[in-house]
């Protein structure tokens, strides 16, 4: 195909209401994804309470790139491409763990900094003073609220203007803690996605699919609690599952809110989190906090799901985050991740754990029905007769004028604003 | 049944048989499955876990199973565990712990997964019921594809 030296082959896959299925399917396609819009633009790689001594570190792949984590001897965290100036080994190799002050390499002991910084070499002579002033490769990042992104492309844009006021979800979810700070608590669920990695975050804010690819599990959530007397308490798993089988005008009336880059939130008036019992003790501290208008805003804030495109979606009502880390057109790891509030009760905790579970592991009903409408999407795209995939939902081209904008929840500009900025980075 | 090596027993040939509904009722009404998703982790409330099911939920799940809506079980799952010998673990004139090794192969279509497990039983009652199957997954820490049945 050649997609490589033709911005306008590559333009041409995103129309204004669809887009072409070599986005999803083109193992070019996806190489040039890695090397453009995930190097360009700011991808999520952790968290700082995930690092909080001089040393510890965190590894991972980022545009299919191996990088380190870590946070430097003056507390600052470094983000550095994870390979030894020298024969090219990952000087290290384990998921997450403390480095001390140096790296050093497995393979000839070339030794580094936690900035990147060369130590030292045994034999230094031999080498050329390039490389004995060499060091691991130094990736941009930024750190919001404990947030931390890295753009592994030299230059590009910077991450306020990336992110602009979409970060206020980041805000919301951070100002849930009492303290302002949150703590990723809980460990993590890996669950391998077999299918392109623009399927799981389009269908974040697609609304159009709970009440029908959910009919068996949250629909049947529904049944076991529907003859129970109204004034039972129910247990919080029917809580968090019931409420993806509600009806069209419920998501309708959510609400969508795009921003530009790619970003957006459903659930700009309510979400499915929006009934959940209340936790007195931590509605208090809150009260406490913050005094009680300003903890009624916050609490009030309930976004279903928003999406910093393309690696990061949180939901903030529920303080768990979900990551994207593509692997191949059709491979995709989402890792999931919960959080703990400074200052709230372990019920907190506990609520995100419990919804987690149900919904983001491998072993999950609903996710199971997800990832079956996923895979089934990757293989039907296998069609040769019609090429295009079609987002057209509430198309209106007032979108085109209005860089930030609301929309009825089921309409489809979300994925459109995605794909936008999808053609803005990848043909530039 | 009052043999708690045989309970176990019979306790993985219904899920091979996929006898689910029969399956459901060896649990004590405080029962729970339990899936840790990492070695060693010491509670299932505070720390994510694959699974950490009541009764209700594991009702939810088989009565999901049966549901024509339920797409991701066209083609159906199937199940194997190959056990083996349980080894009673701990003993008291209220309860049992029993430890099994096992092998869980679990085939969709032409998907096939195969995982190395250990199953810790804690068994009650007369007769006896389950209050907590635990299974804790060799790689349980590991990126997972969907696994619809039970361990």
């Amino acid at each position: 195909m050649g997609y490589r030296d033709d911005a306008g082959a590559l333009k041409r896959l995103v129309r204004d209401d669809r887009v072409h299925r070599d986005v999803y399917t083109d193992a070019e396609v996806f190489q040039l994804e890695m090397e453009r819009l995930w190097s360009r633009t700011w991808i999520y790689v952790g968290h700082a309470s995930q690092i909080p001594n001089a040393g510890d570190f965190l590894t991972l792949d980022v545009a299919t790139q191996p990088v380190i984590v870590v946070r430097h001897s003056d507390d600052s965290v470094r983000v550095l491409l994870n390979r030894c100036a020298h024969k090219g080994t990952k000087v290290v190799y384990a998921p997450s763990g403390n480095a001390g002050k140096t790296f050093r390499c497995p393979y000839h002991a070339w030794t580094y900094r936690t900035d990147g910084t060369l130590l030292q070499i045994p034999l230094k002579e031999g080498y050329s003073s390039a490389v004995q002033h060499g060091g691991l490769t130094k990736v941009e990042s930024e750190s919001y609220r404990g947030f931390i992104f890295a753009r592994v492309a030299k230059d590009g844009i910077g991450f306020r203007d990336y992110f602009g006021d979409s970060l206020s979800s980041i805000d919301n979810l951070a100002d849930r803690s009492p303290e302002g700070e949150l703590e990723i608590a809980g460990g993590c669920l890996r669950y391998l996605h077999n299918c392109n990695w623009k399927m799981f975050v389009e269908n974040l804010n697609d609304t159009m699919h709970p009440m029908i690819a959910h009919a068996s599990s949250a629909g049947t959530a529904k049944k076991l609690w529907a003859d129970k007397p109204a004034d039972l308490q129910k247990p919080m798993a029917i809580e968090q599952i019931a409420p993806f089988a509600s009806d069209y005008k419920f998501f309708d009336d959510m609400g969508v809110r795009v921003y530009p880059h790619g970003h957006g939130f459903s659930g700009v008036n309510f979400s499915i989190h929006s009934s959940y019992s209340s936790v007195p003790e931590y509605e208090a501290a809150m009260k406490k906090a913050y005094g009680e208008e300003r903890a009624k805003t916050i609490l009030g804030t309930v976004r279903h799901n928003t999406v910093y495109y393309p690696s990061l979606t949180i939901k903030g009502a529920i303080q768990s985050i979900r990551v994207a880390r593509p692997l191949a057109a059709d491979k995709t790891l989402i890792e999931s991740y919960t959080f703990r509030l400074k200052g709230a009760p372990d019920a907190l905790l506990q609520r995100t754990v419990a919804y987690n579970r149900l919904i983001n592991s491998p072993m999950s009903v609903v996710g199971h029905d997800d990832l079956h409408c996923y895979r089934s999407i990757q293989e039907g795209l296998a069609a040769q007769a019609n090429e295009w995939v079609d987002l057209q939902r509430n198309f209106d081209v007032s979108e085109f004028k209005e860089k930030e904008k609301t929309a009825n929840g089921t309409s489809e500009i979300s994925m459109r604003n995605q794909f936008r900025a999808w053609a803005e980075f990848m043909a530039p | 049944m009052t043999d708690p090596v045989q309970f176990v027993i019979r306790e993985a040939r219904l899920l091979d048989e996929k006898r689910f509904d029969e399956w459901y009722e060896l649990f004590a009404e405080d029962g729970y499955y339990w899936v840790p998703a990492s070695p060693n982790q010491p509670d299932p409330l505070n720390h994510n876990s694959l699974a950490y099911e009541d009764k209700l939920l594991l009702k939810l799940r088989i009565e999901r199973l049966k549901q024509p809506t339920a797409y991701s079980q066209k083609p159906a799952s199937r199940c194997h565990h190959l056990l083996q010998a349980p080894e009673i673990e701990r003993s008291t004139k209220d309860e049992f712990l029993i430890r099994t090794n096992f092998i869980y192969t679990e085939t969709r279509g032409d998907d096939s997964q195969r995982y190395a497990a250990v199953a810790w039983h804690t068994l009650v009652g007369e007769p006896l019921k389950i209050r907590l199957k635990r299974v804790d997954l060799l790689n349980c820490d590991a990126a997972l594809p969907s696994i619809q049945l039970f361990l």
